[in-house]
């Protein structure tokens, strides 16, 4: 664990200081917070906490803030030449693996749940009127077990993208790639479907129990996220990393 | 730690068609600063690599500190440092944080590390200059940061994949002094490949020549010299003829005599002194005005060996 711990600890102090500097890191954070802690909340108001539909928002912030960390962890190191010094040190396989993983996950789900927060303060701040506003207990949940497990399987896609992809920009193509798929499919394939269906489904989805929902998602997005971790596991080979 | 620090028979390693390790077989004593010398490609970093077990052989085994590369890989890792080419440095991190980095994987602890990054900055004269972001150095900075990165938690085996390459002449002399002088002050055995003659003539006290992947040679710089020929001396003057040429020939300590450009070349069959020579020259009617001496260098042993594998 002192192992994953000290790999986690670099990738995020290279965030913070890119580019060799504390303040362009720290912007960089700064804005991800005002855009979704504040800017959104205040354009939504109330139904920041008290739409269901919020579950899908908090789904799609960790996917957007792990992918732009995690494509780096291993095609950058390649790519900066950083990565045999790394290989030939005593850090086992899987420190290093799971190290670039808890990284991504530990940035992605951390600036989630700090602009989460930030957005509650401010809806509360602006829209509360005395009165105090919180998620209902099965939304609220659902959004912490959702978005960590979103960033978890985005961090596990990524990193088996990054063991492959030849440069940084490579793997970011791909992994956008992915998400876009993953995003949009349902999406457009829903339109795809004739208007008798498409009304059928809307009227389930507005009919569904969130809770149901949630747990049925969280279920789905555990096996995900197993199946990506082994795969990884079994595709990390030391000797295969180097040209 | 073994006498024997590394030990490899018939290491290969093939990429596809390309035999790029052929059949190594090889004794490094520990303590010593090893040599292994070779052009571009001749498959130097590709046996650190083996030695490392970052990469698998294809045939072959090796033995780094008696641990076996295939199935000890990890416990060979933790007791070795390296400093491989490129160096390998995170640039958007302050040269401290670097070292710091690494003092946290090899577990030192934090006043370990603390005192252990003063104590090697300051010996590279980088002490001052800590907080900066490593990829605003120089490359000579950089080199020297890598060196005391290999370093750090006192490794008994380092390895150095051409440390000085990429360096002026100023940057790699002070290079050199300084991985002397610390190899000397830490006892630690050092593997180090260069096809820089000079610094491996001055720093190793054993040399291995590789060409193409095949070791061609191996022993104490002195004994390759010895083995690729005597000392040579030129008499240059005039009434050479070539009855001085058989008197010289005859004399036991001579191995070869001629006349090249009304020189004479006498190639010795050891440290020979060479005045008993030039008197029987003098005494045989020749006029000498210079009389010179020289030995093989590293760097003609090394060309012979290149010459003779073509």
């Amino acid at each position: 664990m002192t192992d994953v711990w000290t790999v986690i600890w670099k990738e995020w102090k290279e965030i913070l200081f890119q580019r060799g500097s504390l303040r362009t890191g720290t912007i960089g954070l700064l804005i991800t917070l005002g855009v979704f802690g504040i800017f959104l909340p205040l354009q939504m108001g109330r139904a920041w906490v008290e739409s269901p539909m919020v579950l899908f928002y908090w789904l799609w912030v960790p996917l957007f803030l792990v992918s732009s960390m995690v494509a780096d962890s291993f095609a950058g190191e390649r790519e900066r030449h950083t990565l045999e010094a790394l290989l030939a040190t005593r850090l086992s396989d899987r420190a290093i693996l799971f190290g670039k993983i808890g990284a991504a996950l530990g940035y992605g789900w951390g600036v989630t749940l700090a602009s989460l927060l930030l957005g509650l303060a401010t809806v509360n701040l602006v829209y509360g009127r005395g009165e105090l506003l919180l998620y209902p207990a099965n939304v609220g949940w659902g959004i912490l077990g959702l978005s960590l497990l979103g960033a978890g399987l985005v961090a596990d896609a990524g990193v088996l993208i990054s063991l492959r992809a030849s440069s940084v920009r490579q793997a970011q193509q791909t992994l956008s790639l992915a998400i876009m798929l993953l995003l949009f499919v349902p999406v457009f394939g829903a339109q795809a479907l004739p208007t008798a269906w498409r009304k059928r489904l809307a009227e389930a989805l507005m009919a569904a129990d969130v809770t149901q929902f949630v747990l049925i998602a969280v279920t789905v997005m555990i096996v995900l996220n197993a199946g990506l971790l082994a795969t990884a596991i079994s595709r990390f080979k030391r000797a295969r990393l180097i040209d | 730690m073994p006498e024997i620090a590394i030990r490899s028979e018939k290491l290969t390693r093939n990429f596809g068609t390309v035999q790029a390790v052929k059949s190594l077989t090889l004794e490094v004593p520990a303590g010593i600063v090893f040599g292994f010398l070779g052009p571009n490609g001749a498959g130097k970093t590709t046996t650190i690599r083996l030695l490392l077990g970052l990469l698998e052989p294809t045939s072959g085994r090796a033995h780094v500190m008696g641990l076996d590369t295939k199935t000890q890989a990890n416990e060979i890792r933790e007791r070795t440092g390296a400093l491989l080419e490129p160096a390998g440095l995170y640039e958007r991190l302050s040269a401290e944080d670097n070292l710091d980095f690494f003092g946290r994987i090899w577990r030192l602890s934090a006043g370990g590390r603390q005192a252990r990054i003063k104590e090697l900055l300051t010996h590279l004269d980088l002490w001052e200059r800590r907080k900066e972001i490593a990829g605003t150095w120089s490359r000579g900075m950089k080199q020297k940061l890598a060196v005391a990165r290999a370093l750090l938690h006192r490794p008994s085996l380092v390895f150095l994949d051409e440390p000085t390459a990429g360096l002026d002449p100023m940057a790699a002399a002070a290079l050199r002094e300084d991985l002397a002088a610390l190899a000397a002050r830490e006892g630690v055995t050092v593997f180090l490949t260069t096809h820089n003659l000079i610094e491996a003539e001055r720093l190793c006290g054993q040399v291995a020549v590789i060409r193409q992947g095949e070791l061609m040679a191996v022993g104490h710089p002195n004994e390759l010299r010895a083995k690729s020929g005597g000392p040579q001396a030129a008499i240059a003057g005039y009434g050479f003829n070539e009855e001085m040429l058989a008197l010289l020939r005859a004399q036991p300590e001579v191995a070869a005599a001629s006349l090249h450009h009304g020189r004479l070349l006498i190639d010795l069959k050891g440290e020979q002194e060479i005045a008993p020579l030039v008197s029987l020259v003098v005494g045989a009617g020749g006029a000498v005005e210079e009389v010179s001496k020289s030995k093989a260098s590293l760097e003609d042993v090394f060309l012979t060996l290149m010459q003779e594998g073509k």
